[in-house]
């Protein structure tokens, strides 16, 4: 009797299991097949034909998908490049030297992640446009860097934070002048979490939709917006296959952020 | 001339706290001073009355979604995350593991092509309830509305609610759970009785962050729902493209904050609730 109840329950969170791994994997599996499908239609359950068509118009070097992929990259790159120049001194600052009103500081660079942004976009679009820098790869970037400051900022500091001070004494005490300590010692083994805090700031970049449409439009198209273009436009197959692209560097990174944020940094994040 | 450490700590994180405040805190303000002035400049709630009259069947079902979205995601990662801590089955536990976290990393706009795709008419989900005999082709209907919204809202969330709960739930002291256990106390009892209350703020906090992130999507109700009706952030670039409306688009702003300062303030009072306690 207990062998057929076990065997229930056994086959029950088996059928459970089953719909969650279907949930989760299903709309990612229409994604792929959509890429795929040359032709599709009710009431056919799948493509009538496959092919690679579509993937041969968006990897056309001279396609949009090309030009898209290329804005959107060295937006994410100069994104990076804005946001480290302004969070590897503040997180050493926040980390390592005596502050006023520290926790306040750290609070300011999360509150443009923590506030509904349309209504922050609209208003940053409207101060851009006056300013003759809406529509330029500059205003998307400065975007871009402000809302990813957050994760630079905290990652940078908890750094710093996890660097032994032993170290950089041992330094300063055969003669070494602090910039000198900094760039010898503290920075090269704060390095990995500093790199991790930029592969985030990049990812953020590179999948920013709301901040682009309202600063960027008409002039600069990313992936996101592409990929939105093509959807509204009926396009899945275009649409499919921008979605897939943009999902690559968000699976390395699934892979292998750990290797980068070592548990001891991690523990300071936000601290 | 040499500064003293304070004086380098200020200068070194002035620049971040510069572009902070000309793109995040300027434009705040400058929201907060349109949508309370009228168009000769004086202050006025006009605004307020445009956006009430226009959208206040959307203000209600932004919240209805995100407060339903919150909920269920609630549900999804208390379950995962208990699954997770206190199964027994190692098989179970493993693929659990090895699969929920998936669309953490998945772009908001990814999701939404998904889920415009998945969820649609002759989408892939209703051809597989129809090739598995759960249904009959002609019970098929779109869930591409409110429902899918807040499918792909819960789709998104969970992971990220779930990976922090789960953390959490792993650093409890396992001795209690044991003993609840061995007392005779079933697992969902120990998760719900034990477990749960335990971790709360970690829960709560989770629940705010996607809170306020789900009143800031803007694609998601755009790809995966139709025109009407619809969320607050569609609603304001809508004002914004078509008739530069700049005073209602903020003032519907103006009401998402009020929103998510809802949000901040039950877990607010929720903290405090904690520490007076004994």
């Amino acid at each position: 009797m207990s062998r057929i109840a076990s065997l229930l329950r056994a086959s029950l969170a088996g059928i459970v299991l089953a719909a969650f791994a279907f949930a989760l994997i299903g709309p990612l599996a229409n994604l792929v097949l959509w890429s795929v499908a040359e032709r599709w239609y009710t009431p056919y359950k799948l493509p009538v034909t496959y092919g690679t068509r579509y993937w041969e118009q968006v990897f056309r070097p001279t396609g949009d998908a090309m030009a898209s992929l290329g804005t959107s990259v060295s937006i994410a790159v100069l994104t990076v490049v804005v946001a480290l120049a302004l969070s590897v001194p503040a997180g050493y600052a926040l980390a390592r030297l005596k502050l006023p009103v520290r926790a306040l500081f750290m609070i300011v660079f999360l509150l443009p992640q923590a506030f509904p942004s349309v209504a922050i976009y609209i208003n940053v679009a409207r101060i851009f446009y006056n300013l003759g820098i809406n529509g330029t790869v500059l205003g998307v970037v400065l975007v871009h860097a402000a809302h990813g400051l957050v994760y630079s900022v905290w990652i940078a500091a908890a750094a710093f934070a996890a660097v032994d001070r032993d170290l950089e004494l041992a330094a300063r005490n055969i003669g070494a002048s602090p910039l000198r300590t900094f760039f010898t010692v503290t920075l090269p083994l704060a390095a990995p979490g500093v790199i991790a805090s930029g592969i985030f700031v990049f990812l953020e970049s590179l999948d920013e939709f709301t901040g682009t449409f309202f600063v960027g439009v008409p002039q600069v198209t990313t992936l996101p917006l592409l990929l939105y273009n093509a959807a509204m436009g009926g396009n899945y197959q275009v649409a499919s296959i921008t979605a897939l692209i943009l999902l690559v560097p968000s699976v390395l990174f699934m892979l292998f952020i750990e290797r980068f944020l070592r548990a001891d940094v991690l523990a300071k994040v936000g601290a | 001339m040499s500064l003293s450490q304070r004086q380098l700590a200020l200068l070194l994180i002035a620049p971040g706290l510069a572009l902070v405040a000309a793109l995040f805190l300027y434009p705040l303000l400058f929201s907060l001073a349109s949508a309370f002035t009228d168009p000769k400049g004086g202050f006025s709630l006009q605004a307020f009355g445009k956006a009430f009259e226009l959208y206040s069947g959307d203000i209600l079902f932004t919240i209805v979604i995100v407060v339903s979205s919150c909920a269920l995601t609630a549900l999804a990662a208390i379950a995962i995350a208990g699954t997770l801590t206190l199964g027994e089955n190692p098989w179970i536990v493993g693929t659990l593991r090895a699969l929920y976290r998936w669309p953490l990393f998945i772009p908001f706009i990814v999701a939404a092509q998904c889920m415009r795709t998945f969820l649609a008419k002759n989408g892939l989900m209703n051809n597989s309830f129809v090739s598995l005999g759960l249904m009959e082709p002609l019970q098929a209907v779109s869930y591409l509305d409110w429902r899918g919204i807040i499918i792909t809202f819960v789709w998104k969330q969970t992971p990220f609610v779930a990976l922090l709960l789960a953390g959490a739930l792993a650093a409890l002291d396992r001795a209690t759970l044991e003993a609840g256990r061995n007392l005779g106390a079933s697992r969902l009892r120990v998760l719900l009785e034990l477990a749960l209350p335990q971790v709360m703020p970690t829960l709560l906090v989770a629940l705010v962050l996607s809170f306020v992130t789900m009143l800031s999507v803007l694609s998601v109700p755009m790809m995966v729902a139709g025109s009407q009706p619809t969320m607050l952030t569609v609603d304001m670039a809508f004002r914004i493209n078509a008739y530069g409306d700049y005073a209602t688009a903020n003032a519907l702003g103006v009401i998402t904050y009020l929103i998510s300062a809802g949000a901040a303030i039950l877990y607010l009072r929720h903290g405090m609730a904690k520490e007076s306690a004994p």
